[in-house]
């Protein structure tokens, strides 16, 4: 058992892709190795910016050895034949062994594949895996770049240490020799460090004030800030994703409080805090009351001299940075949202939809339209629909994209809007996804949805609805985002009209959309499946009421499938599931198309059945009723069972229909319950398919009752099980 | 026999004098890199890179390596001398080194130390930053390097120019010498840093011609003759192509581009007609490029037998 170090020195590695290097190391080697076919799990991997590294332990010291048998041609085959069985085999005639198959001389070569040693193994995988490797963006360099084939790397690779159980594996790639000699830190140890073997190398590389261990970087980072923080009496703002890039960033960290000019405070906290983690990617602070502090935390890569001399530095870099930001504060203040609206005329939505001022003109027309719960807030969501992509414009969200939307409340806020246009404006772009908060008040909920529900229509009605992977306008998180407002929010609303609704408003401004209603509330039943899965409810479930049509009304429908998950989980919603399917089989068996279709078959077909006249039609309702009522009369005497459950559906389906049109969900459940019973019992007992044409035909038409009823409160077909 | 007194030069002092700092990077590259000293290319433009010892020298397999400073024209970043590090004509300072040394970061660090930063004193650090310039076809993997957290160079390797893959690959470095000699003198006003050890400032040579330049820049220049130039020098590009004088072309590429700048800050480019000008001018440089690398093919694969431009 021997222990394998690699290290792969490389100027420096941008932080943000040492993560999937250390990954796309450890899968090239676990590739080579199980290509050797050695078996092996305890590995170590790490990365500085000017490092990979590679620890195998307990390497076995030679692969095993390998017997194989091919089979060849039989006794007496052309020698042609024979020489060519050999030359694929790697071996000569005479090593050739004939063996009885089934009655047949053939030819067998027993290959020997001796077992090989590691090193000769890691020897040829060390190559491959420096030539694989696949980085997001790599590069040549030097005077091999001369030719295009030279070796990419992601930065010029300039070291390779392989020592195996201490020695070294000798290879050579891209014109750089495998030694025992790295470097430490890039200002704090001078010439090479040499390493013995995979023991000593973290503690070597330590000695020379490289820590190696990307992760024992990050907690220092961690808690060195943490820290510093709270010797400044202050709390430190966690940001774990500032923390990796930079442990990515630095191969000896020290993290360093300096303060910034307390004025700079005027300016809002996120612009702070984005000016300080984006450009300079410096921790921020907050008080003992949890606002944001005049300090900052700057990660140094040496242990300096005189520390306040970087912390000087970097403050002078973040004061010019926040002057800029501060600059921009003041300059977008200098017009007011209205006025920064016009620009929007400029900034074009997309080339098939129009402008941004064009939407800003459906914003508030389709505030206009809304009623139930969010009336009240229409004359606030009004004001703020004129406003909500102002800030696009503006200076600040030029130069930091992710404050659209809040940059435009904080305006909104200093020129006097009052609290709730302030919120619709802050909160239009929430939620953000699954986790994000939902915007605060009515007028911002209207808002949120307004915004959402005319990119849908819009990109939908102009064909660019997602596809696969692809969702370039994010229209899967606008769908989401209004799903969970609605629902979240308990919004009693149809979509359907609401599409419809924001589609006539492109159309009014000559924008040609298409109607995409049905599209989009498939769309959103996908969605919401997926939104659902999360919460355990059923996506058969969901489907099963979708698929009765025209139900755009998705509290509603969610309180519905809820009360059919509760129902279906009963032993008696599980043998009604079983009754219906048996029924629609049979019904689907017989070709059972109705009264009326009974009706056809025997030629009595009615002709006005065929009339659309709309003046007819409840003319024609009528007779057709008759029909129906004929049909329940029956002319022979039912047997018990058939007779129970004529009766129990006389009084279960008009339930279950009614407690459906009220709403009352676990209602309707329990009517059709009481059906459960009687349907077992019509299946134990009767034939369906009597000998008498007159007896079958009424109790397909009774199946079929059953199957209607139970089909009114959800499409038991879809349900699964 | 002779009255003139021998000249001893001075040691410089490049902590304490802008042209001293810039006379060490000199002494230091041309002692260290090996490298031509240029002057600046006598046109006007908006970074160092333009420059032909840069860009059409980066293109071929023969060895080159030059430094130089180049003044830069940015129209648009003209703030009437009034802000203390925005200016519309700056230096920069360019390497180029080609092919690529494998100890160019050693070098590049020893420069730095050359000028006074002492890396045990300040905290260097290279960040990811990767350049392209679509207007030249080019694109390389590199870093800004940060001193205290100010980027104070730009450091490619360049891939591909005009469009042509870099055989050999050259590194470059852009150093923003306004702000490494601010950061050295520890001035926080540009036009405060000592232009040399005799009392000159940087205000004093520069801060009249901001003004000045600002004003021309944003309010007098007369557009339609801009107008009238930018078309001129896309027509006299296209004649110098026709006629196989590439480096006279891309004279007038550059050309195109300041004079579009200019457009720009005048605020007389609508945002529909950007892209449009920036797509000619691309064409423009783009199109001398490839005729200058064509151009010389022959010679280059002469000299460097097995070598093709693509």
């Amino acid at each position: 058992m021997a222990d394998f170090l690699l290290e792969l020195r490389c100027e420096e590695i941008p932080a943000r892709m040492q993560a999937g290097a250390r990954a796309e190391l450890e899968k090239l080697f676990r590739r080579e190795l199980e290509a050797a076919g050695v078996k092996h799990d305890n590995l170590r991997i790490w990365s500085t910016p000017r490092r990979l590294a590679l620890i195998a332990y307990d390497l076995p010291a030679a692969t095993e050895a390998v017997s194989e048998e091919a089979k060849g041609p039989p006794e007496g085959a052309p020698d042609a034949a024979v020489d060519g069985f050999c030359k694929k085999n790697g071996v000569t005639r005479d090593q050739l062994e004939l063996r009885d198959v089934k009655g047949r001389m053939t030819w067998f070569a027993v290959i020997e594949q001796p077992g090989r040693p590691m090193a000769e193994v890691l020897a040829e995988a060390i190559p491959a895996i420096i030539r694989d490797f696949s980085w997001p963006k790599s590069m040549r360099w030097g005077a091999a770049s001369i030719s295009t084939d030279s070796l990419r790397w992601v930065r010029p690779l300039s070291g390779i240490v392989a020592l195996l159980d201490g020695e070294v594996v000798e290879v050579e790639v891209g014109g750089i020799r495998s030694g025992r000699e790295t470097m430490g830190h890039r200002f704090h140890h001078e010439g090479p460090i040499t390493i013995g073997s995979a023991d000593d190398y973290a503690e070597k590389l330590r000695a020379c004030h490289v820590i190696v261990d990307h992760e024992e970087r990050a907690r220092l980072i961690r808690e060195g800030a943490a820290s510093v923080a709270a010797k400044a009496g202050l709390t430190l703002v966690a940001d774990e994703g500032l923390v990796i890039e930079n442990a990515g960033l630095t191969e000896y960290p020290v993290p360093l409080l300096g303060r910034f000019d307390e004025a700079f405070l005027d300016v809002p906290p996120e612009v702070i805090q984005l000016t300080a983690r984006v450009n300079q990617k410096y921790f921020v602070c907050e008080d003992a009351e949890g606002k944001l502090a005049n300090a900052f935390i700057c990660t140094a890569n040496i242990a300096a001299k005189d520390p306040a001399v970087v912390v000087d530095g970097n403050r002078k870099v973040l004061a010019a940075r926040l002057s800029d930001a501060r600059f921009f504060w003041e300059q977008d203040q200098k017009k007011t949202l209205r006025q920064h609206a016009k620009g929007l005329e400029r900034i074009t939505f997309h080339e098939k939809l129009g402008t941004v001022a064009q939407r800003h003109e459906r914003f508030v027309s389709l505030a206009d339209d809304f009623q139930g719960e969010l009336a009240d807030a229409v004359p606030d969501a009004r004001e703020a629909a004129a406003l909500l992509k102002a800030d696009l414009v503006t200076e600040m969200v030029g130069e930091f994209p992710e404050l659209q939307g809040g940059m435009g409340g904080y305006y909104a806020q200093a020129e006097g809007l009052r609290a709730p246009v302030v919120a619709a404006i802050r909160d239009h772009y929430k939620p953000a996804g699954q986790a994000d908060e939902l915007p605060i008040g009515d007028a911002a909920t209207l808002t949120a949805l307004i915004d959402k529900v005319d990119a849908l229509v819009g990109f939908f009605g102009a064909d660019m609805k997602p596809t696969g992977s692809k969702d370039p306008f994010a229209l899967r998180r606008a769908a989401l985002g209004v799903i969970r407002i609605i629902t979240e929010r308990h919004l009693r609303l149809s979509l359907e009209r609401l599409f419809d609704a924001a589609a006539q408003l492109y159309r009014n401004q000559g924008i040609e959309v298409a109607n995409a209603s049905t599209d989009l509330l498939d769309f959103f039943a996908d969605r919401l499946k997926v939104q659902q899965r999360e919460a355990g409810v059923r996506h058969d479930l969901i489907d099963a009421v979708f698929a009765l049509g025209g139900e755009d009304d998705l509290v509603r429908l969610l309180a519905r499938v809820h009360a059919l998950q509760a129902f279906v989980g009963t032993e008696d919603g599980a043998n009604l599931l079983a009754g219906y399917k048996r029924a629609a089989n049979i019904l689907k068996k017989e070709d059972w198309r109705g009264p009326e279709g009974e009706i056809a078959r025997t030629g009595e077909e009615d002709p006005l059945a065929l009339v659309d006249d709309p003046d007819l039609a409840p003319v024609i309702a009528a007779k057709m009723a008759e029909r129906h009522a004929a049909a329940t009369q029956l002319s022979y005497t039912p047997e018990p069972a058939e007779k129970a459950l004529i009766d129990a559906l006389a009084v279960a389906a008009p339930r279950a229909a009614e407690a459906v049109q009220t709403e009352r969900f676990a209602d309707a459940m329990a009517a059709l319950a009481t059906l459960r019973a009687p349907i077992d019992r019509f299946f134990e007992e009767v034939t369906v398919n009597a000998a008498e044409a007159e007896k079958r035909a009424a109790r397909l038409a009774l199946l079929a009752r059953f199957r209607d009823a139970v089909h009114r409160v959800a499409d038991f077909s879809r349900i699964e099980g | 026999m002779s009255a003139v007194p021998a000249f001893t030069p001075a040691s410089r002092d490049p902590a304490r004098s802008f042209q001293d700092m810039i006379l060490t990077l000199h002494d230091f590259w041309s002692a260290e890199g090996q490298c031509v000293i240029l002057q600046p290319y006598d046109m006007r433009m908006g970074a160092g890179t333009f420059h032909t010892a840069t860009t059409l020298r980066a293109l071929g397999p023969e060895p080159w390596n030059a430094a130089f400073v180049q003044p830069c024209r940015r129209p648009t970043d003209g703030r009437y001398g009034e802000n203390p590090n925005r200016l519309q004509h700056y230096y920069q300072y360019q390497v180029i080194l080609k092919p690529s040394p494998g100890d160019i970061q050693e070098l590049y660090l020893r420069s730095l130390a050359a000028i006074g930063i002492d890396p045990l004193a300040h905290d260097i650090r290279f960040v990811e930053d990767d350049w392209e310039s679509p207007t030249l076809g080019a694109w390389g993997l590199g870093w800004e390097v940060w001193c205290d957290g100010m980027e104070v160079t730009q450091f490619t390797y360049f891939q591909q120019m005009g469009g042509f893959d870099c055989k050999p690959v050259a590194g470059e470095l852009t150093y923003g010498l306004e702000r490494l000699a601010m950061y050295i003198q520890g001035v926080d006003n540009v036009y405060d840093l000592a232009f040399n050890s005799a009392g000159v400032s940087y205000g004093e040579v520069f801060l009249e011609n901001e003004r000045q330049m600002s004003k021309w820049n944003f309010e007098v220049a007369n557009t339609e003759a801009l107008f009238d130039l930018f078309a001129k020098a896309e027509a006299e590009c296209r004649n110098a192509l026709s006629a196989g004088v590439p480096i006279a072309a891309y004279e007038q590429a550059i050309e195109a581009s300041h004079v579009f700048n200019l457009l720009q800050a005048r605020g007389v480019i609508s945002v529909q007609e950007r892209a449009s000008y920036m797509a000619r001018v691309r064409d423009l440089a783009r199109s001398s490029c490839e005729a200058y690398a064509e151009k010389m093919s022959p010679e280059w694969q002469t000299k460097y037998p097995g070598w093709s431009l693509v």
